[in-house]
């Protein structure tokens, strides 16, 4: 199972590479991680999807916990939350076929962001199943690139992640 | 005394409050580690560390020389464990910092506080592959607790109040703090406020009170129980708590490696170390246990065996300050996440024994059973190892420490010395480091002088840092050095012997040096015996010597150490063994 984990760290120099470190010696698997600033000033939040048991990501979860520069760590996937990723993707598109696309990048509310005689570059946001299926639709056309961001997640209502 | 005053931020200030004045970073390291009352200093200098030995030259903190920056790690790792107090290092950039990870790594396994200070490349040299240049911090990050590269010196006051702290709470463990040459003399503020907050740092002491009623019923249930202990146990202070436990809960209690002393050795509910050299009551009663309490342990390969047969008709209650190792290796009943000794004492309150005389029945039918002999008459030629081991446990006074390298002489040792007090048995249990015995046993001796100190080590282990023998002798320490000299690297030899048909391949020690003559020549004093009616005779000599002294035991070459379980076997699997004729 894919667990999304929101890690709230103190935006000390190394901290990335201290989640990250942590990851590798122990044999955890980072599917995506995405880095940002939060509302509160020197506290960044990451968002880790890390593929594993409950046990493991339990694991994780309590190795997190003990590097000094990380202030909380919630379990997402666990609760209600809105995901969202941005996936930025450039196809071929030779003139006869982009009102193909087009229509497809309108059905996933997406956008095009760039055109060149043979090719548009498309962005679209969502969660990782309607990111899959716009792919699976425009792999038609032949994509000539893809570049993601990771995920990044919110819980649903009032409640929100925070220090302490 | 000055009245208290209310801030504008509303806290209370008073003692916390310190004079405040400018400081060069060199000397507020130096006044930093008076007011964490530090009283020694292990360390080596270089030119990147040359402003902060400067300001040393100056303070009354005593300095020591050591001969290779791991030495100064283990050094201050031995003054630490005996202590309880943070041991403090000063090395200098790149080699001197690189130097020092064995002894850094070895303190993280075994939860070691130390506050460790390399220099660094000036601030506008770092990241230029400049002279001497090492990204200690990158490199440590897996085995610290935590570490810092300062970049500013007025940052460095509050760094060197977190690292204190960080090292000697919660889990203990080994904090870093690089600092580039140009801060040591750079100047800010200096307040030192001890008064500390660390936003992601918040140890859980206390246990929680409804898994603490859980625990008291399970004991109270139980018919079959056992508090298995380990290191934990020393470093929370809980000893008298885990005897008043003990006798008050009629359970009966072993004790790790790393726990070896937190119990006494002579008590009637002792049944020694388990695991891979642990004795045979011991795997024993942890394996047909119903009830497991396990106190400041980690559940390590080497005492658990083959994990998916551990303990498997036990419940267990797990105490440890670390949540993350509740769970970790062994699925937990009750988890209590806390203090040791908090807890323990918690437990105590309300604990009542279960009906446990049938078990305890039992369990001394395996101690009459299966003893813990050292094979040996006495009169013996060559040596037995472990002969060795019982002359110096039956012939040093009652408090003396012993250090131990890692080998078989470290098994023998634990098995056979009788260890009854806490504090006074060190050595390298996670890691397994040789060459930690030495200079461990010299921190340990410099911090208690008054204590017999011992080093028992092995041919090849002692010379893995047998430089430090100028240390010794420089600073003039009574300090024994046992060598079971068995001219092989003992322990791989003994693996090479059971498991790849006696192919000794590159473990006999060819060439070694006379230790004697080696003893001499750095001024210290060289004893020898190869027959075991001269071991009484040589250890009592040594013991009334002056200053370092080795002996020399050269001992038989292909003893083994039994009992044994062959690694990842299920601990009732044992090889006995027996002492060879
Ligand atoms: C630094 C280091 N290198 C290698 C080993 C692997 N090792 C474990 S025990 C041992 C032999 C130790 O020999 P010695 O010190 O003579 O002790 P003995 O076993 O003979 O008593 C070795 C090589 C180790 N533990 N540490
Ligand atoms: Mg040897």
């Amino acid at each position: 199972m894919k667990h999304v984990l929101a890690i709230l760290v103190e935006n000390k120099p190394g901290v990335l590479s201290r989640v990250a470190g942590l990851f590798s010696r122990r044999g955890f698997n980072i599917d995506n991680i995405a880095v940002g600033e939060t509302v509160a000033p020197g506290i960044s939040r990451m968002t880790i999807t890390v593929e594993g048991s409950e046990k493991l990501v339990e694991q994780v979860i309590k190795q997190l916990h003990k590097l000094i520069n990380v202030i909380k760590v919630s379990n997402l996937s666990k609760e209600s939350s809105v995901m969202r990723e941005l996936l930025l993707i450039k196809v071929n598109a030779e003139v006869g076929y982009r009102s193909d696309i087009q229509q497809i990048v309108e059905t996933f509310r997406g956008k095009v962001v760039d055109v060149s005689p043979e090719s548009m570059v498309i962005e679209v946001t969502g969660d990782e199943e309607k990111l899959e299926a716009i792919k699976l639709l425009l792999q038609h056309y032949g994509i000539r690139e893809i570049a993601r961001t990771g995920k990044v997640a919110l819980l649903r209502g009032a409640a929100i992640t925070r220090e302490g | 005394m000055r009245k208290p005053e209310i801030n504008n931020k509303g806290y209370l200030e008073c003692e916390h409050r310190q004079i405040s004045s400018a400081a060069s970073g060199a000397t507020m390291i130096i006044k930093a580690l008076e007011k964490e009352n530090v009283d020694m200093v292990f360390g080596y200098p270089g030119g990147a560390v040359i402003p902060l030995y400067n300001k040393l030259y100056d303070s009354t903190l005593k300095h020591v020389l050591v001969r290779h920056e791991q030495a100064a790690v283990h050094a201050a790792d031995g003054y630490a464990r005996v202590t309880g107090k943070p041991g403090v290092v000063f090395a200098t950039s790149g080699p001197g910092a690189t130097n020092l990870v064995t002894g850094i790594a070895n303190a993280y396994m075994d939860s070691v506080p130390l506050v460790i200070i390399t220099g660094q490349v000036p601030c506008s040299s770092i990241g230029t592959d400049a002279f001497q240049e090492a990204d200690i911090t990158g490199i440590t990050m897996p085995i610290t607790k935590h570490n810092y590269l300062v970049k500013e010196v007025s940052d460095l006051p509050n760094i060197l109040s977190e690292a204190f702290f960080l090292a000697s709470t919660g889990r203990r463990g080994p904090v870093l703090i690089d600092i580039p040459k140009d801060i040591f003399d750079r100047e800010a503020e200096f307040v030192y406020n001890r008064n500390r907050k660390i936003p992601g740092y918040n140890p859980t002491y206390e246990g929680h009170a409804g898994q603490i009623s859980r625990a008291v019923k399970a004991i109270k249930e139980a018919k079959r129980p056992v508090l298995f202990g380990g290191g934990g146990l020393l470093r929370s202070g809980a000893s008298p708590a885990l005897q008043d436990f003990a006798e008050k809960a009629r359970v009966p209690v072993i004790l790790t490696l790393m726990g070896l002393g937190a119990f006494p050795g002579d008590n009637e509910l002792y049944l020694g170390m388990p695991g891979m050299h642990g004795t045979i009551t011991a795997n024993y009663a942890l394996t047909q246990a119903d009830l497991i309490i396990a106190a400041g342990v980690r559940f390590d390969d080497r005492v658990t065996g083959k994990i998916e047969e551990f303990a498997n008709n036990a419940r267990v209650i797990h105490i440890d300050i670390d949540p993350a190792e509740i769970g970790k290796n062994v699925n937990i009943d009750v988890p209590i996440v806390g203090d040791v000794k908090t807890v323990l004492e918690a437990l105590l309150k309300n604990v009542q024994p279960g009906d446990t005389a049938e078990w305890l029945q039992q369990i001394k039918g395996w101690q009459k059973n299966y003893p813990t002999l050292c094979g040996s008459n006495g009169a013996g030629r060559p040596i037995k190892p472990q002969f060795v081991i019982k002359e110096l446990s039956r012939l040093s006074p009652e408090n003396t420490i012993v250090a131990t390298d890692v080998g078989q002489h470290q098994m023998w040792t634990a098995q056979h010395f009788n260890i009854k007090r806490p504090y006074k048995f060190i050595t390298s249990g996670g890691l397994g480091t040789m060459g930690y015995g030495f200079p461990a046993a010299i921190g340990a001796k410099l911090a208690c002088p008054d204590e017999t100190v011992i080093c028992i080590t092995g041919d090849g282990s002692f010379q893995m840092n047998i430089q430090e023998l100028a240390t010794a002798v420089n600073n003039q320490l009574d300090l024994i050095i046992a060598v079971v000299n068995n001219g092989y690297l003992g322990m791989v030899r003994q693996w090479q012997d059971i498991f790849y048909n006696k192919r000794y391949a590159h473990t006999a020690l060819e060439g070694n040096p006379d230790f004697v003559k080696v003893a001499e020549a750095y001024g210290a004093k060289g004893l020898r015996a190869a027959g075991e009616n001269n071991v009484s005779s040589v250890i009592e000599e040594a013991l009334s010597e002056k200053g370092p002294v080795i002996i020399d035991f050269i001992v038989d070459p292909e003893e083994n150490v039994y009992p044994m379980v062959a690694p990842n076997c299920p601990i009732n699997e044992i090889i006995f063994g027996g002492a060879r004729s």
